[in-house]
């Protein structure tokens, strides 16, 4: 797609600090059918990366493969390279464990475990780290508070976490991804069930974490990314079209498909 | 870039087109209006220049009309791109609007500050400026609801040839004057009416640049600022 683009944009699309994840030349593929065609992206430390298109782009299979979640299906495949920090997660050598640590995920659904509020963030914990019970204590407080639900559960950290609502529930899962202490963090269309109050605590949430985390975020609100992100990246038909500082995207952007698609003439 | 085709709502794109065709039916109006006010300075017809004035309420309430259009579409569309830029556009060419019916009220302000006979000489070469300022306003209003840069760019560059329109019948005025002091109040009141058909272009131009970058989402590269007398 790069050759398509005039020299601008691809001189607005290199930034000068090195990128967190640098994705080059991706391919994935199920079965026979290509859904990502030879992408090329960076995405930066410390700021939110969202992801936008119509159904069917792509964009949730490029978060797949950035923690290889897909290597459980074994039709799927992908061919290329995504470094993080230099390094090929894609490459099998690198180990599983590690990369699920560094690159947390949070799914369009709420998906805690059924269990209580305070195991479901200390269960990925005690599989990485071995820690005393205050120590234990300490950490699963530190990631519900920074993802902003403690005062909610404080009282009731041994209630089942199936007894929260949508949004606390979803705020759960982030705060089990925070627990061990991840660089990159995915979000598949988090607040896409939340009601509009939980979705902008989740957004406010995304909003605080950013210094902290290189965040990338899959969605199909545009007014979300808008709101949340400082990059954006436009994909249609396993194609990245677009990508540039989310301001310029969403008022002036370059390629026609992505104004078509932003404006609500496509897709 | 221009969009290719028609949003997947369209009562979407009938909002935008309604909102153009408002833009377009304040800047008719304001064409007549200068071409009226023109109409009544040369035929001194202080009857018709006050009808004027009055009717220039009809303008400030399309441009009410107008804002309330714009805020409804984006609290109610949220207009991305090309179709934000446009929606920002049409609400500040419609204030713009507004002014240059003011100095067309203006201009019919004064038919009373005239003698109502005797030849006044300069007043033969009011109506061709007046001419080039409301073909400025015709343009770039063609432009908006065109969405053409090409042409908001030409409006931008046909203001010159009116300012210097402007600067030779102030010369000549200067002359009349110097000539007699009997000439220095109808004068003046002419200095006064090509000094509003002077806006009235300079506010085109502002509309251009306007229309520009709604189309192209880039600004107009800046002309050099002349100096009027």
């Amino acid at each position: 797609m790069i050759e398509l683009m005039d020299p601008q944009v691809r001189a607005d699309q290199q930034s000068a600090t090195p990128p967190k994840i640098e994705v080059r030349g991706l391919d994935f593929y199920y079965g026979k059918s290509q859904t990502l065609k030879n992408v090329s992206l960076g995405v930066p430390s410390h700021a939110v990366t969202a992801i936008i298109g119509p159904s069917g782009c792509g964009k949730s299979t490029l978060l797949r493969t950035m923690n290889r979640i897909y290597e459980i299906y074994p039709e799927q495949h992908a061919e290329g390279q995504i470094l993080i920090d230099g390094q090929d997660i894609l490459d099998r050598r690198f180990p599983l464990s590690e990369l699920r640590r560094r690159v947390g995920m949070v799914f369009q659904k709420p998906t805690p475990f059924a269990t209580s509020v305070r195991n479901n963030v200390a269960f990925a914990l005690s599989y990485y780290e071995r820690l005393s019970k205050s120590e234990m204590a300490d950490r699963v407080e530190d990631a519900l508070r920074q993802a902003a639900l403690w005062d909610e559960v404080k009282d009731k950290l041994g209630a089942s976490a199936l007894s929260l609502s949508g949004g606390q529930q979803q705020r759960l899962c982030i705060a089990r991804t925070l627990a061990v202490k991840p660089d990159v963090i995915l979000l598949d269309e988090p607040t896409s069930a939340l009601d509009p109050i939980s979705t902008a605590r989740i957004e406010e949430l995304v909003h605080e974490l950013r210094d902290q985390f290189t965040i990338v975020i899959v969605t199909h609100n545009m007014q979300q990314a808008a709101r949340v992100s400082q990059r954006t990246a436009f994909f249609h038909l396993g194609e990245l079209i677009e990508v540039g500082d989310t301001a310029q995207i969403f008022t002036n952007p370059r390629v026609q498909r992505t104004q078509d698609y932003i404006t609500g003439r496509y897709g | 870039m221009t969009p290719t085709g028609a949003h997947t709502s369209s009562a979407f794109d009938e909002d935008l087109r309604d909102l153009r065709e408002l833009i377009a039916e304040m800047g008719e109006r304001a064409e007549a209006a200068i071409h009226e006010a023109m109409h009544c300075l040369v035929e001194r017809d202080t009857e018709a220049a006050a009808t004027l004035v009055e009717a220039d309420q009809e303008i400030d309430r399309l441009e009410a009309e107008a804002e309330d259009r714009v805020v409804q579409l984006i609290a109610l569309r949220a207009p991305m791109a090309d179709d934000l830029r446009d929606a920002l556009a049409a609400l500040k060419i419609a204030g713009v609007v507004e002014r240059i019916a003011d100095y067309a009220k203006n201009i019919a302000r004064r038919v009373k500050r005239l003698p109502k006979t005797g030849s006044i000489e300069p007043l033969s070469l009011l109506p061709q400026m007046a001419k080039m300022a409301s073909a400025m306003v015709h343009d770039v209003l063609v432009a908006f609801v065109e969405r053409d840069a090409g042409k908001a760019r030409r409006v931008c560059e046909s203001d010159d040839e009116l300012d210097d329109f402007y600067d030779s019948i102030f010369r000549t005025l200067l002359t009349f004057m110097m000539e007699n002091p009997q000439n220095i109040g109808p004068s003046t009141t002419l200095l006064f009416v090509a000094k509003n058909l002077e806006r009235i272009g300079d506010h085109a131009t502002n509309i251009a640049e306007m229309v520009y970058f709604a189309a192209t989402g880039d600004r107009l590269p800046d002309s050099p600022e002349r100096e009027t007398p």
